[in-house]
């Protein structure tokens, strides 16, 4: 090796998600449905035991996948693959790089191991992307190391509110900081419960410094759109594919609606003859300890 | 001399980065999304992203045969990591339905130096490049396996592993790059592409 020859450096876990950007990132919990998303065009696939709709619907512990389950779906795709740990269980994460997986996603949609910790993600070689539903939220977990934040949005509900109300927080905060004096950071910063430097980061930039996707309830290709349209920067969709009546279909359309977002006219093509949408459950009927967006700290 | 209009293949992947590295770079970058926007370029960049994500897009909005067509009259196209695998005529362990426009002479190898956790960064000597070595990051990345005779290698790797193995060419007005110089902040080989540009429009 070339004595600069560097692995598992910011840049790269970075830049992976950089490469990501204007995709679509597929849950899967079969091989084959893992073949059926490369074929309409995810840019990566999610590998987990049971979608968010289910774990929702038969409830109990919901933890990492097994790993005979990740290698198939590994083996079965050439796109990357990525697979969820509980909020705070490193040794998931570790095992979880010891199986290749090309990003961990340290998930609220998983029953949280640790009430209090994150993972120490600048521990590991395999990027990590985390959740979270306000700037704070997001600048906490980038200083644990994460290289990318999904906003949360409520997960397995077909409900894409809370996508937009977690979009809408991130994106209004970082504008407040850009409005911001350079004193005025500091008291930002306490009010973030965020570290100075990542605070002063961003209100400079007037964006995060990793890539931003939306996550949870997003169903149809015009809620990709929009969640696009809100500012970001590719799409994670769980339930919204496989609960559906046409998935191949399905999937495709929201690809190629995360690409057009701004075209109604392609959005409205592609959202012609998808069959049945995810029967979805509004976030309000939820009691609050049901919902997954609130863990995670 | 007015800048030359260099797009952006906007399907997917890392545009914005190598949108900002070639306005650097003194041209006047667009990004390429549909047929009419493709006419409006002297020139075209493939970003880094996901190649079977952008080559079904290809099809799908119907870029593909109109680029192909420009490529065979000698448009200007740089490409970097899926770039390269979209631009290479040849492509080991791609997907049944891989789709490329081709028109560079090699055979590339997709994900070639392993999954993220392998990927990595590392300084690279640039043939064209005399001002100090280039710093490559490499993601997931491709390499070169075999060139045409009319493939000029720019870059290797230097030792360890993959000592040796190509990783960045020029073949006539195609240049191709396994890493991404977008990522860095290092505009000099979108310098050398924008300098390609100007000698052919």
């Amino acid at each position: 090796m070339s004595s600069d020859h560097e692995i598992g450096t910011a840049r790269v876990k970075r830049g992976m998600a950089e490469m990501l950007k204007g995709g679509v990132i597929m849950d899967v919990v079969t091989a084959e449905q893992a073949k059926i998303a490369e074929d309409a065009g995810a840019v990566a696939v999610m590998a987990l035991e049971r979608v968010p709709a289910d774990i929702r619907a038969e409830g109990g512990v919901s933890r990492m996948s097994d790993p005979d389950m990740i290698d198939g779906i590994v083996k079965a795709v050439s796109i990357p693959v990525m697979a969820k740990c509980r909020i705070g269980h490193f040794v998931e994460a570790q095992v979880l790089q010891a199986l290749g997986v090309d990003y961990i996603d340290e998930s609220e949609v998983l029953t949280p191991a640790d009430y209090t910790h994150h993972v120490d993600k600048w521990q590991f070689t395999v990027p990590f992307v985390c959740g979270a539903t306000n700037l704070g939220e997001a600048l906490r977990r980038l200083a644990e190391g994460a290289a990318r934040i999904r906003s949360k949005g409520e997960a397995g509900t077909g409900d894409v509110s809370n996508a937009v109300t977690h979009m809408r927080a991130i994106r209004g905060e970082i504008n407040r900081l850009r409005t911001l004096s350079p004193d005025e950071l500091y008291v930002a910063a306490k009010e973030l419960q965020a570290p100075y430097e990542l605070v002063r980061e961003v209100a400079e930039r007037g964006s995060l410094p990793v890539v931003l996707f939306t996550a949870g309830g997003i169903a149809t290709p015009a809620d990709a759109a929009m969640m696009m349209q809100l500012g970001a920067d590719g799409v994670f969709v769980g339930s919204g594919i496989f609960k559906s009546g046409d998935p191949a279909k399905r999937a495709r359309a929201i690809v190629e609606a995360t690409t057009m977002h701004d075209d109604p006219g392609v959005v409205a093509k592609v959202s012609r003859g998808l069959g049945e949408a995810m029967v979805g459950i509004t976030v309000d009927s939820l009691p609050v300890s049901h919902r997954l967006a609130e863990r995670g700290w | 001399m007015s800048a030359p209009r260099i797009g952006v293949l906007a399907l997917q992947g890392d545009v914005r980065e190598h949108v900002a590295t070639l306005t650097a770079a003194g041209a006047s970058a667009s990004r390429v999304r549909r047929p009419a926007e493709l006419d409006a370029v002297d020139a075209l960049v493939v970003p880094g992203g996901e190649s079977t994500t952008m080559g079904k897009l290809l099809v799908t909005f119907d870029l593909l045969e109109p680029l192909q067509k420009r490529v065979r009259d000698g448009m200007p196209v740089f490409g970097s990591c899926a770039g390269m695998i979209l631009l290479a005529d040849r492509v080991l362990d791609g997907t049944s339905d891989q789709v490329g426009i081709g028109g560079l002479d090699v055979t590339v190898r997709r994900n070639a130096f392993g999954r993220q956790v392998e990927s990595f960064e590392e300084d690279l000597a640039f043939d064209g490049i005399d001002d100090g070595p280039v710093h490559a990051v490499f993601i997931r990345a491709p390499w070169v396996e075999e060139i045409g005779e009319d493939v000029v290698p720019l870059a290797r790797i230097s030792d360890g592993a993959a000592a040796g193995k190509i990783v960045a060419v020029r073949h006539g007005p195609l240049l191709a790059t396994s890493f991404h110089p977008e990522l860095t902040g290092d505009a000099r080989i979108h310098q050398l592409f924008v300098q390609m540009v100007r000698g052919a429009i």
